[in-house]
């Protein structure tokens, strides 16, 4: 991204508008070519300022003009609309229809609270000065002043768990590295965010890189590791663009004085979100799984004692260390502590990023904040946590967002991702879907999920075809059974979720 | 850039410090020369002192990995949930159609590869695409177009 900066004396207004994917894939490079080229014709200045996204992905580009009493949104932002901001002096924060008004003050952002997400949308994410204005680096500093089992006792504390989907305690598996004796350990961060309905991780680290780097640094000085890979998709060229430049200013700043960190660049396989698929990937192997115990916290990357936390695992670490352990836990719901990065996807009129204390319930979310679906008809089906969390229908809307709530009705708080569907979904073809996907993502170790998910298919498209439907749909829950209880990992233990929902909640579906 | 053995091991050299190097130097050829032909498995296998047998495992279960050259621009096309929510299929068949190829074929002329792609973390703006290294949110075949254009020059 260019930044533009103007020299003259006079001080330039400042006007802040995402290089986040989202906002990029909306058009915001032209975007900012035209705010350039139009303030350049009318003699204005103005320093363009390329900061993440805020999240309120159907504002985007959202252009943020700073003013002394805060900084003021319009947005969506056409290129087209450009000529008309400058023609009613938005420089001077004047009324226009595109005007949200303060953006700290919108609806989206004051129902919210941010802990991971702080700085994302706020600051230039590879500007070091911004982010120690902004808090930055506070949680390593206390880190390191107090010592790995003073932060190993704050993180367990916090009731920080992971955040990747199983919900592990984060405490309880860095204490197992720190307790494993080795010369050599690692931190590991899982950036292999493939769920669909997620970008939570994308977000922050196209966003507020250094709070990763940051939260991996304070791992590494809490287990005693020296050494750091970050495994991210392949298909975020944005986030990986930017982490790279993070890294090197983190390392001029001695944020990785005592922890080397280095980025892998997956290779487009789902399974390799699995954490141990995720190791053999690292080990320069195909990404299989492998079979639980030993666990990776005893015997990991090259057989060292290895700590794997999701991305957003890692970037809470700073924020609770900063803010206090007890404050971040007295968040939430049951079990569940702390906030969650809910992410509003697919038929959603206001897709984004929703960060608030565990507990809040399914209805709220879709409903209240996420205004319905795009298109305006009814939501009929949602499904929670990704290509294996389970599809909901409106009569479980009451569900908190929670672990263990989510447990208990046969679902998946996952990742954290809700994809809305409306009124002309076919269950019956998500059903299929989520077969076929884990068929073409099977790492292809265990019998179960390689050969059970072509099987699924080809039964779900025996009932589709409308042969011996009733003979079908038990084998089917049979063959879900046999999935759920004989699989090596989520893969193909999770596939029954979305399967066997779209059965119960959507019977119908099946019998056309 | 066409295969070239010599260029490979200049590729192969750089990447071969590091710790498991297989799968970053596959990517390296892979971005280098647009796909691994044949005789990548012997040469890396020879390099990085592994099998002929684990490098040829290792190139085939990645789907980023091409076996064969692809059109000048690939375009992706997201099939997963949240891309199917806001109609990415009926958008897929239209892509299709109008480029005269399916998934992972390429258009007559040369210009245009189409593949599928999993979640490109634009689940909010869908349907979503990659086009060459332009993101296209709430794609429709004009803003497609539109992107592609953009890649010819």
């Amino acid at each position: 991204m260019r930044p533009l900066t103007c020299t003259d004396m006079s001080k330039p207004t400042r006007i802040y508008l995402p290089a986040d994917s989202a906002a990029l894939a909306l058009g915001a490079e032209d975007l900012a070519e035209a705010i350039a080229a139009e303030a350049l014709r009318l003699g204005k200045l103005i320093e363009i300022i390329r900061t993440g996204s805020r999240g309120m992905h159907w504002l985007e580009p959202l252009v943020e003009i700073a003013t002394p009493t805060g900084r003021i949104g319009y947005g969506p932002v056409g290129v087209a609309d450009v000529t008309g901001l400058f023609a009613v002096d938005w420089l001077q924060a004047e009324k226009h229809p595109l005007c949200i008004g303060k953006v700290e003050e919108h609806e989206f952002l004051r129902r919210q609270d941010r802990w991971t997400f702080a700085r994302c949308g706020i600051v230039d994410p590879l500007s070091w000065s911004d982010f120690i204005a902004h808090g930055g680096g506070q949680g390593l500093a206390w880190a390191r002043a107090q010592g790995a089992a003073a932060t190993l006792a704050a993180v367990t504390a916090s009731g920080l768990r992971g955040r990747g989907g199983a919900g592990f305690p984060a405490g309880i598996k860095w204490r197992t590295v720190h307790d494993t004796a080795s010369d050599i350990k690692y931190v590991v961060c899982n950036a292999d965010e493939g769920d669909s309905g997620t970008f939570a991780d994308r977000m922050l680290m196209e966003g507020d890189p250094f709070a990763l780097l940051e939260g991996m640094a304070i791992c590494a000085l809490a287990v005693g590791a020296r050494k750091g890979f970050i495994y991210i998709r392949s298909e975020y060229p944005r986030a990986i663009t930017v982490l790279e430049g993070a890294l090197s200013v983190a390392r001029e700043h001695g944020l990785l004085r005592d922890c080397e960190i280095e980025l892998r660049i997956g290779a487009g396989a789902y399974v390799c979100g699995e954490e141990t698929a995720l190791l053999e990937s690292l080990e320069g192997k195909r990404g299989q799984v492998r079979a639980k115990p030993p666990l990776p916290a005893h015997h990991g990357l090259f057989g060292k004692p290895t700590v794997v936390n999701n991305v957003l695992t890692l970037a809470t670490v700073p924020a609770l260390l900063t803010r206090g352990a007890e404050a971040y836990a007295a968040l939430g719901s049951g079990k569940s502590r702390g906030t969650i990065p809910i992410q509003l996807a697919g038929n959603i009129r206001h897709g984004g990023l929703f960060e608030v204390p565990f507990g809040i319930s399914l209805r709220e979310l879709i409903d209240e904040v996420g205004g319905g679906t795009a298109t305006g008809r009814p939501v009929r089906a949602v499904q929670v946590g990704g290509p294996l969390g389970a599809y909901f229908p409106r009569a479980l809307f009451d569900t908190a967002f929670d672990y263990e709530a989510f447990t208990a009705r046969e679902g998946l708080v996952g990742h954290g991702g809700i994809v809305v569907f409306d009124d002309r979904v076919d269950m019956r073809r998500q059903a299929r879907f989520a077969m076929e996907f884990c068929a073409a993502e099977s790492c292809g170790k265990c019998t179960p999920c390689r050969v059970g998910s072509v099987r699924g298919m080809e039964v779900i498209d025996k009932i589709v075809s409308g042969r011996d439907i009733d003979e079908n749909l038990v084998l089917l829950e049979d063959l879900c059974n046999t999935l759920r209880l004989g699989s090596l990992c989520a893969l193909g233990g999770f596939v029954p979720f979305p399967v066997l929902s779209a059965l119960r909640y959507f019977p119908q579906d099946f019998r056309r | 850039m066409a295969w070239n053995k010599e260029k490979a091991a200049v590729i192969i050299e750089a990447n071969r410090h590091l710790d498991g190097p297989a799968l970053p130097v596959l990517r390296a050829l892979h971005e280098a020369f647009g796909y691994l032909p044949e005789e990548t498995t012997a040469q890396v296998a020879q390099a990085l002192n592994l099998s002929r047998a684990e490098i040829h495992g290792v190139i085939t279960f990645y789907h980023d990995f091409r076996r064969e050259p692809a059109g000048l621009t690939s375009l992706k096309l997201c099939r997963a949930e949240a891309c199917q929510a806001m109609g990415s299929e009926a958008l897929a068949t239209e892509v299709s159609q109008k480029l005269g190829t399916s998934w992972h074929g390429t258009t007559r002329d040369g210009r245009v590869t189409l593949e599928p792609v999993f979640c490109l973390g634009l689940c909010s703006v869908a349907p979503a695409a990659l086009v060459g290294t332009e993101l296209v949110g709430r794609a429709d075949w004009p803003r497609l177009q539109q992107a592609l254009a953009k890649c010819d020059h």
